[in-house]
């Protein structure tokens, strides 16, 4: 079967483009596999999975120009914003240039898989843990005041996210963080957390964020592809929209 | 003095001779074992490091090619699948020996061949099965 031989393929992708997000890592002795990669035991490695100075989300922080019906390159077509993602959570800890410190807004997209190119839609196997999609996805802000200048002009030393053990904190839902890092020593190659010197590899190529956002400039820049305004706003960081945690009934 | 990564392949009846331990001898070789996997009924594969003067190494190949040996060198039996890797680098911080490498000018993801130890680690660990190992 083809593609080409069905009505529709649509992706409707429920969460995706997350505004920052955890950096993982394994404190116990043995080798876990999760959605995060292969996690060596005792701080191997440390994997992180947002574009950071790409990443729409944290160009526009306070959800200004994106919201639903923002068009936006998908799959290397065209799609859209049709909603918040599930487990949007635009209530956390910011920093002062508004960019949110933890996992927070996410984006549900829909787009024409027919119009998409296999460079930028791709099947993933997280080894031990499960398939995922990998999703090219860009977002075109547009800079319409001061601010949003401001907004789009962060750096890696403004993204300020959390280190979380995926060998105990983050399987038993526990707040508890190891520390805070910056995009700018993530991107170096070698965090530290306690005291521990450890190597750091990304989730999402920097190299395709990059790419990804020429492609887009070339379309907008022939006419190709026409900026939308949003329909309606996503929740803003005083809606109180946040991520309730599903607890287990004993039986 | 050279180094050379090589993946050997011996047929059934060679595995209960000590076909190593007289090469390094007959030519003053020394060397590190990788990866071994020996079946009796099979065969074996040995992924093996050899250090030693140029000409050295070279004759001692042609020795196992003489016993009927597969001799291949690394590079050929691990490699990276170019058009599979979208240089997330996750892989950089898994391998151990620094073969795999993010360059920090072009973002993109580059593969030593001569730093692998082959412990495929990267093999499980690239989500989008861009490493491949093929002895």
């Amino acid at each position: 079967m083809n593609i080409r031989d069905v009505n529709d393929a649509v992706l409707f992708n429920m969460r995706n483009a997350y505004q920052n997000y955890n950096v993982a890592v394994n404190v116990s002795g043995k080798v876990i596999y999760t959605y995060m990669g292969v996690l060596k035991p005792k701080l191997g490695n440390a994997t992180y999975s947002s574009a950071g100075v790409l990443s729409p989300l944290v160009n526009d922080p306070l959800y200004r120009t994106i919201g639903i019906g923002t068009r936006l390159f998908l799959g290397g077509g065209v799609g859209l914003v049709a909603w918040w993602g599930t487990q949007h959570n635009p209530c956390v800890v910011r920093t002062e240039g508004g960019v949110p410190k933890r996992p927070a807004g996410t984006l549900a997209v829909i787009g024409d898989v027919k119009g998409m190119d296999a460079r930028y839609l791709r099947g993933v196997s997280m080894y031990g843990y499960g398939t995922s999609l990998g999703v090219g996805i860009g977002v075109p802000i547009p800079i319409v005041d001061e601010e949003m200048a401001f907004f789009t002009s962060v750096d890696e030393g403004d993204i300020v996210t959390a280190v979380v053990d995926y060998s105990k904190s983050y399987p038993q839902g526990e707040a508890a963080i190891l520390g805070e890092v910056r995009y700018r020593e993530l991107r170096s190659g070698v965090i530290r957390v306690g005291g521990k010197e450890v190597p750091t590899g990304s989730l999402s190529s920097l190299y395709m964020a990059r790419e990804i956002a020429q492609v887009l400039k070339g379309w907008i820049k022939r006419g190709e592809f026409l900026l939308s305004e949003p329909v309606e706003r996503l929740p803003g960081r005083d809606s109180g929209v946040t991520v309730k945690a599903f607890r287990e009934r004993p039986l | 003095m050279v180094s050379q990564k090589v993946v050997l392949h011996f047929p059934q009846e060679l595995v209960d001779r000590p076909i190593i331990s007289d090469m390094v001898k007959r030519y003053k070789l020394e060397f590190n074992i990788l990866k071994a996997s020996i079946d009796p009924d099979e065969g074996g594969v040995l992924v093996v490091e050899l250090e030693g003067e140029r000409r050295d190494v070279r004759q001692a190949l042609s020795y196992l090619r003489g016993l009927k040996i597969g001799v291949q060198h690394l590079s050929k039996d691990i490699l990276m699948r170019h058009e599979r890797c979208v240089h997330c680098g996750v892989c950089v911080a898994i391998c151990p020996s620094e073969a795999l490498l993010l360059n920090r000018v072009s973002w993109q993801v580059e593969f030593i061949t001569d730093k692998c130890v082959v412990c495929e680690l990267c093999v499980k660990g690239c989500p989008y099965g861009a490493m491949e190992v093929r002895f």
